[in-house]
């Protein structure tokens, strides 16, 4: 039977009313209108549904909602902000560095995948800065993309690093080069 | 650029119903370039949505509009993919207009609204929507400078246009006076004949096509405010699943429901049973409850056990009676074979695979007595309209079809199916319903692309000519009713007709070749005890070229000639020749003696070189792998694929298009296969039905062949038929042994590997 249920989520405190078994997926897409997190399989094998649980990707298809209290809840649009609290930016930057990098690589075919890409990608920066392509391919390996967009989206994922560890500060200069070539 | 005023809400994100002349209309507003712009501020943007479709394609209202504030809206009937397409037609239409790529913008197709062009199929969105597009921009153009000539009082030949602003010329390149096209038009009707007479651009003066604007859907993609199919909502809606037998049955056979208790479901809130003849569905709510009522109703089904299994489907498929006809037949085959100096012939096999979207399809449906309104991610909005009419028992013009994409299909997946779920359980419930199929629905009652069996039987002569070729197929054809349908209304089981697709196809069946004798045979299996099936991205394709590829190859070795060297001897055509020389320089490729002759190690590297296409444009490519002989593992680990599509309007977007191919095909041939016992189909998710991963995942090079001459022809499935052969020849090269029979498991490996 519903609960009501408090749960933050992107830095706000929500109140639902819902089963409490019920997926987080269905809370965050009906509940909190949120586009980010999506469904694909609902038995956390894709990836589609991914989000932050205190920093850490997990698949919103199969944890009830009842396990994040208390906990603090990321999505895709939240990646900003949650990005410039980790690097203590006084502002959030209008996208996370893998979302600009997967617009510079021009990485996305149907980009119905992108949000757990985007999600896994970001967490594996926050831990590992500067990834070699075989711990980028590793941390990656439960994300499915059916169109087949892998080798852009490990390119992305480079260059991404290269720009939160602070090699490439010129990320839209090289993305405009890039583009104009 | 968009012109809508309002900011969508980013829930409902876009929906205003107004009621125009009786008909249901719903207002679109949209930041988004790809977005529905328009509507709801203008009296004379919405009159454009009121009437049931398809406008008149000859006039050029149907085709652009021109809005005050110097941008255009160019209707398109074609669904964007994810493969840029929509991108591309604008970058058309902004070319012939002289407008640039920010004044451009479309809207989702939808039949109050959009040119019926057909279905998105084929990978014909540019090869045959461009040619109305373009001379349609470019008749608009003509009759803007006219209208500039009177406003500006100037001849039209000292007119020139820049970003739609038109300039009248004076004297020394001077501009006396100016117009933009919004204040000549400004969002009023052309009212005018499309006559399809205005000149095109010649392509020496293009500013646009053949250049690389960027694709205007990914900023939204990845920040999240894309509106997928999957983020729709309706007021007042149910959330809705369906409830069938896990995995689908045999085609002809459907399934029947033995027992049903309703009560089961009685303890969840709001949850109730809907059903129609066999058709069972469940409607709550909320949609976690619905998911919960779809899994706990107690529900039996009675389905014979008719199917052959994915095990023995080749051989069943090979002993029936089948409909035969010769696709093509010159000269004489059995002659020339026998004066050949080389013979090759071999027995090739090809599973059922899925187009398993990895967003399973859904779709709204607000089903009313008198009018419906059905969103889903149909490739075909007409053809669907059509359909679900007949369905729910409305004429098509009461009925209006929007398209949203969901995410990318490869093909007929269970798009058209969802849809009419959709709107059989909306008539149902008299309520506005969203139905979201589950991972095992879209997996399980996929139209999958069909099981192939091929013969190949080619010769050579001394000079390593190819003289014969003969290729006879046996495989069942596509599904022309969806299930809901079969279910619901009891709507017989029927195949299509023979049609091009689905049949032995020349293009890659030595057709590249100049061959002198040649005989193509289709063995259409009848396909009621089978699973259901639909065009699988490049459909029977890959089929095809593993097969008769590795016959060239074959050929090639008795002839003593390197792969490459022994298929430049065999083509004529500059077109084929330029993708397998692309493809070659590429890779860097030089004769060497087969690696099974280099290497006795447990880990082999092998290359191969293929060719093929679907119907239109040319693929060349070549690939490397790796097998482990002890644990029969195969990785891809370098493919190049090039292309030749005629005319590149965007060669970023192929190049993407290509990778992704390149990149499905090794999924396809490494690991893709629908498994079925006697009853049902038991590859039900991602654990049952393995797609590749990023470990796994090759190097990619893609290659666009420019050519600024030809007609645009397709680019999103030609190369996959080329590296699908590229694969089976590297692995022969590789171990020595050829591989009759994809995907290329363990298993198939190892005992390939013990036959020898």
């Amino acid at each position: 039977m519903a609960a009501e249920i408090k749960i933050r989520v992107n830095e706000q405190v929500h109140s639902v009313s819902a089963a409490p078994d019920t997926p987080l997926l269905y809370v965050l897409s009906n509940d909190l209108q949120l586009q980010g997190p999506r469904f694909g399989c609902g038995l956390a094998q894709c990836g589609s549904c991914s989000v932050l649980v205190d920093g850490a990707e997990m698949r919103s298809c199969v944890i009830p909602v009842s396990a994040v209290v208390g906990k603090s809840v990321t999505t895709l649009e939240g990646l900003p902000a949650w990005y410039a609290k980790q690097k203590k930016l006084a502002k959030a930057p209008a996208l996370h560095p893998v979302q600009q990098a997967f617009i510079d690589e021009q990485a996305v075919q149907c980009g119905y995948c992108f949000n757990g890409m985007i999600i896994q990608a970001a967490e594996l920066l926050s831990k590992t800065p500067r990834p070699t392509e075989a711990q980028i391919r590793s941390a990656m390996n439960g994300h499915l993309c059916r169109c087949g967009a892998y080798p852009r989206v490990i390119k992305a994922i480079k260059r991404a690093a290269r720009i939160t560890s602070g090699v490439l500060h010129a990320a839209n200069d090289e993305a405009k080069a890039e583009v104009a070539r | 650029m968009s012109t809508a005023k309002a900011t969508p809400s980013p829930f409902f994100p876009r929906r205003e119903f107004l009621k125009a002349g009786g008909a249901l209309v719903i207002g679109f507003s949209s930041a988004g370039l790809l977005g529905d712009a328009l509507f709801a501020q203008d009296a004379s943007k919405v009159a454009r949505g009121a009437a049931a479709g398809p406008p008149d394609p000859k006039q050029i209202d149907t085709w652009l509009a021109i809005h005050a504030d110097n941008t255009a809206t160019v209707y398109i009937g074609y669904v964007e993919l994810g493969q840029g397409s929509t991108t591309s037609l604008l970058q058309i239409s902004a070319e012939e207009l002289d407008l640039d790529m920010s004044q451009v913008s479309t809207l989702r197709l939808d039949t109050n609204l959009t040119p019926n062009q057909g279905g998105t199929y084929s990978s014909s969105s540019i090869a045959r929507g461009s040619p109305a597009i373009r001379t349609a921009a470019a008749e608009a153009r003509q009759a803007l400078l006219q209208m500039a000539s009177k406003k500006l009082e100037a001849p039209v030949e000292n007119l020139t246009v820049s970003k739609g602003v038109v300039s009248a010329m004076g004297p020394g390149g001077s501009t006396l006076r100016s117009v933009t096209y919004g204040e000549l038009v400004g969002d009023k009707l052309f009212n005018l004949a499309f006559t399809g007479t205005a000149p095109v651009k010649p392509v020496s003066e293009y500013k646009l096509v053949g250049k690389r604007p960027v694709r205007n859907d990914i900023p939204e993609k990845v920040s999240g405010k894309y509106v997928y199919l999957q983020h729709l909502r309706l007021p007042g809606m149910l959330h809705a699943r369906i409830v069938r037998p896990r995995g689908q049955t045999a085609y002809g056979s459907g399934a029947k429901v033995a027992t049903l208790d309703e009560s089961s479901i009685a303890h969840i809130p709001s949850a109730r049973v809907l059903r129609k003849g066999d058709f069972i569905g469940v409607v709550a709510e909320r949609e976690w409850d619905a998911v919960r009522a779809a899994r706990d109703l107690k529900i039996t089904w009675d389905i014979p056990a008719v199917l052959p299994t994915s095990e023995s489907v080749y051989d069943v498929m090979r002993a029936e009676k089948t409909r035969d006809r010769v696709v093509l037949q010159r000269g004489d085959v059995d002659a020339a074979v026998t004066a050949a100096a080389h013979v090759a012939s071999g027995h090739y096999r090809a599973p059922y695979q899925a187009h398993a979207p990895f967003g399973p399809n859904g779709a709204l449906a607000d089903v009313t007595p008198d009018s419906a309104l059905v969103i889903c991610s149909t490739q075909d909005v007409y053809a669907t309209r059509n359909t679900i009419a007949g369905i729910i028992g409305l004429p098509p013009q009461k009925v209006r079809v929007q398209y949203y994409e969901g995410s990318g299909t490869y093909g007929h997946s269970c798009y058209d199916d969802v849809a009419q779920a959709a709107a059989i359980l909306s008539q149902l419930a008299g309520k506005p319903v969203r139905l979201q199929f589950m991972r095992w629905d879209e997996h399980g009652w996929d139209p999958y692309g069909p099981a192939h069996v091929g013969e190949v039987r080619a010769a050579a002569n001394a000079d390593g000519k190819i003289v014969a070729y003969q290729y006879d197929g046996w495989h069942h054809n596509w599904s022309a009713v969806e299930t809901s349908a079969q279910l619901a209304l009891g709507t017989p089981a029927a195949e299509w007709q023979d049609g091009a697709a689905q049949m032995v196809n020349p293009s890659d069946c030595g057709g590249m070749y100049d061959i002198p004798n040649v005989r193509l045979v289709n063995h259409h299996v009848p396909g009621m005890n089978y699973l259901r099936a639909a065009w699988l991205r490049s459909p029977l394709d890959l089929s095809f070229s593993f097969a008769s590829e590795q016959t060239i190859d074959d050929l090639a070795r008795q002839a003593g000639i390197d792969a490459y060297a022994f298929r430049k001897r065999n083509i004529t055509s500059d077109r084929w020749m330029g993708v397998l020389d692309a493809v070659a320089q590429a890779s860097k490729w030089t004769p060497r003696p087969p690696a099974s002759k280099l290497s006795n190690a447990k880990v082999v590297t092998g290359r191969g070189i293929g060719l093929g296409t679907h119907l239109t444009s040319y693929g060349g490519a070549v690939v490397e792998i790796e097998v482990n002989k002890e644990t029969g593992k195969v990785a891809v680990k370098r493919m190049y694929g090039a292309i030749d599509a005629g005319l590149a309007v965007n060669p970023a977007f192929i190049e993407n298009q290509i990778s992704g191919q390149l990149v499905q095909t090794a999924s396809r041939m490494l690991l893709e296969e629908v498994k079925f016992n006697k009853t049902n189909v038991t590859s039900l998710d991602w654990n049952t039905y393995p797609i590749l991963r990023f470990e796994e995942c090759p190097e990619v090079t893609p290659i666009v062949v420019q050519r600024l001459d030809q007609k645009s022809t397709g680019a999103g499935e030609e190369v996959m038929a080329a590296a699908a052969g590229a694969i089976g020849n590297a692995f022969f090269d590789a171990t020595g042994v050829h591989m009759r029979e994809f995907p290329l498991t363990p298993d198939r490996v190892l005992a390939a590997l013990r036959r020898g």
